[in-house]
């Protein structure tokens, strides 16, 4: 449509998308500095990363935010699918409103409060600061997310198809693996997969829920950084970075692939109806 | 499906309901009513609006809350409005939405080696003959590094909005001869109005808890709400101060809830 091809929307891209990826460029470049600030680049060096692989404290933290990751979000997904199908088969279009917005308070509230409340609840509940209590809270804040990524899922699933299933004579239980649970499954993946980048983004109420004994990487990189500059951590965003990439390659490809085969899906089954 | 059955399955979620929304919301409040030797009383309240400190640091954190929010209103509306225009604009916003993969505490590090004493923009304005400047620990610093973290939050809703809106109109409007910036004006921003609203909403609640960047950033200097909040309950430990503070955190979280909310049937009607 424009007649050049310069124009001062691309100049102003340009600017604010150079803005934006300056900072992390900075780092992952000072992680390759021999120096030990962030001020003058000295020469080309693995050594922050050969530092990094040999800090036990640090891969054990590593892992020990990758297994928070994971089982968190295994949880959160069974459990919030459970919850998207039960609101999805409430009746009354009422109680769905209700549920969802009780649904949709832990996403809406700042991490502090999310944070401070349950310190409190675990604290009441006596249950020992540590590995069990981070764990819970991030299950707890993942189930909302995989909630919402679900329901557009269901909320496609026709009438028409489960009373088909019904009448031909299925179980509830084959409905629901045989209808229901391939055509959430994009759905599924997705929530999956924003559970677990949620999880690791986190630091607010991991900080607060944490106590003494264990750490996450935000918790750990926050700790550190209140001391001042340090090329280890320049090493691990490195490393984050390269982690978080490959995460969002391999979520649009599942992405891309379902909706494809999803809509193949749909298709076949307007043609069967 | 059997009664059982439907509970059972459902029951998990309930519990999740009960436990992690509803209890701790219910137990802030609670604990608002208690002081640091467990003894039920309004002082907290009392505290809170009558002294000084505390009525100043809310001012203060909803007016950094608030220049936040204007400075990525103002950088986001014209990259999500020009990436609209894009071919491949799929692409673009993806990259917009890249750097919330990576972790907050991380990007908030680079400002800090970014704005050092002797760092990488203190010695571009050296280049050009500004002199060195504090630029860690201030006000501006914490304004722009939020600014900067919340970017492609208030990006993504204003471009869907402006997805959204009919071609056809943008078309009329030039047909009966509205100069672009009187198309832009009177066409284009009210319809972007609501994703500008859910924008606004998404990036001001945030704001006013950012504890981290107030210390990183901020050098302590800034007490929002939510710094408040982090050092009654881990520092000084007082924790029925601290849900007080949460309580006025979560009422101002409804009160902009309410501000920003578009009815869909209003929409539908004008």
């Amino acid at each position: 449509m424009s007649k050049s091809k310069f124009s001062w929307g691309n100049l102003y891209l340009i600017f604010t998308f150079l803005l934006m990826y300056a900072p992390i460029v900075f780092l992952i470049v000072y992680s390759f500095s021999t120096g030990d600030s962030m001020t003058n680049y000295h020469g080309f060096t693995f050594k922050h990363y050969q530092e990094l692989l040999a800090d036990k404290r640090m891969i054990a933290i590593f892992l020990n935010t990758i297994l928070i990751a994971l089982l968190s979000s295994v949880f959160a997904t069974i459990i919030g699918a459970a919850g998207a199908i039960g609101i999805s088969n409430q009746k009354r279009q009422k109680n769905k409103e209700i549920l969802l917005s009780f649904n949709n308070i832990l996403i809406v509230s700042p991490d502090v409060i999310m944070g401070a409340s349950f310190l409190i609840f675990f604290t009441a509940l006596k249950l020992p600061l540590g590995f069990w209590s981070v764990l819970l809270s991030h299950i707890a804040f993942e189930i909302p997310i995989v909630v919402l990524m679900l329901l557009p899922h269901l909320n496609e699933l026709s009438d028409s198809l489960l009373t088909a299933a019904k009448d031909l004579g299925s179980s509830s239980y084959q409905t629901f693996s045989k209808i229901v649970l391939p055509f959430i499954q994009p759905g599924l993946i997705a929530g999956f997969f924003m559970a677990i980048t949620y999880s690791l983004d986190d630091f607010a109420v991991t900080f607060f829920v944490t106590g003494n004994g264990f750490s996450t990487l935000s918790v750990e990189i926050y700790s550190r950084a209140r001391q001042g500059i340090s090329l280890e951590i320049n090493a691990l965003a490195g490393i984050m970075f390269i982690f978080s990439l490959i995460l969002v390659i391999i979520y649009y490809f599942i992405e891309n692939n379902h909706s494809q085969s999803n809509k193949k899906v749909k298709a076949r089954l307007r043609g069967k109806l | 499906m059997k009664k059982e059955f439907k509970f059972l399955y459902f029951a998990p979620y309930l519990l999740w309901l009960l436990l992690f929304v509803i209890a701790p919301v219910a137990l802030i409040f609670y604990y608002s009513f208690f002081n640091v030797n467990h003894q039920f009383t309004l002082n907290n309240y009392i505290t809170f609006f009558t002294s000084g400190t505390y009525l100043t640091m809310t001012a203060n954190s909803v007016w950094f809350a608030f220049l936040i929010t204007a400075m990525t209103l103002l950088i986001s509306y014209p990259m999500a409005y020009f990436i609209t225009k894009l071919k491949y604009r799929n692409l673009w916003i993806l990259l917009v939405i890249l750097p919330t993969w990576i972790n907050l505490l991380l990007k908030a590090y680079a400002f800090i080696g970014l704005f050092s004493h002797n760092g990488l923009v203190n010695q571009i304005f050296n280049f050009f003959g500004i002199p060195a400047q504090q630029l860690l620990f201030t006000n501006t610093s914490f304004i722009l590094v939020a600014a900067y973290i919340q970017i492609p939050f208030m990006v993504l809703p204003i471009y869907n909005s402006l997805l959204e809106i009919n071609p056809s109109l943008v078309q009329a409007s030039k047909d009966l001869g509205a100069t672009s910036w009187q198309t832009f004006k009177k066409i284009i921003i009210p319809l972007s109005i609501p994703g500008i609203k859910s924008g606004v909403q998404i990036v001001f609640i945030p704001s006013l808890s950012l504890f981290m960047l107030s210390r990183l950033i901020g050098g302590n200097k800034i007490i929002t709400l939510g710094t408040a909040v982090e050092e009654h309950f881990l520092t000084t430990m007082n924790w029925g101060m601290g849900s007080t503070i949460g309580v006025v955190l979560i009422i101002s979280m409804f009160i902009v809830t309410i501000l920003t909310h578009t009815s869909k049937k209003r929409r539908v009607a004008k």
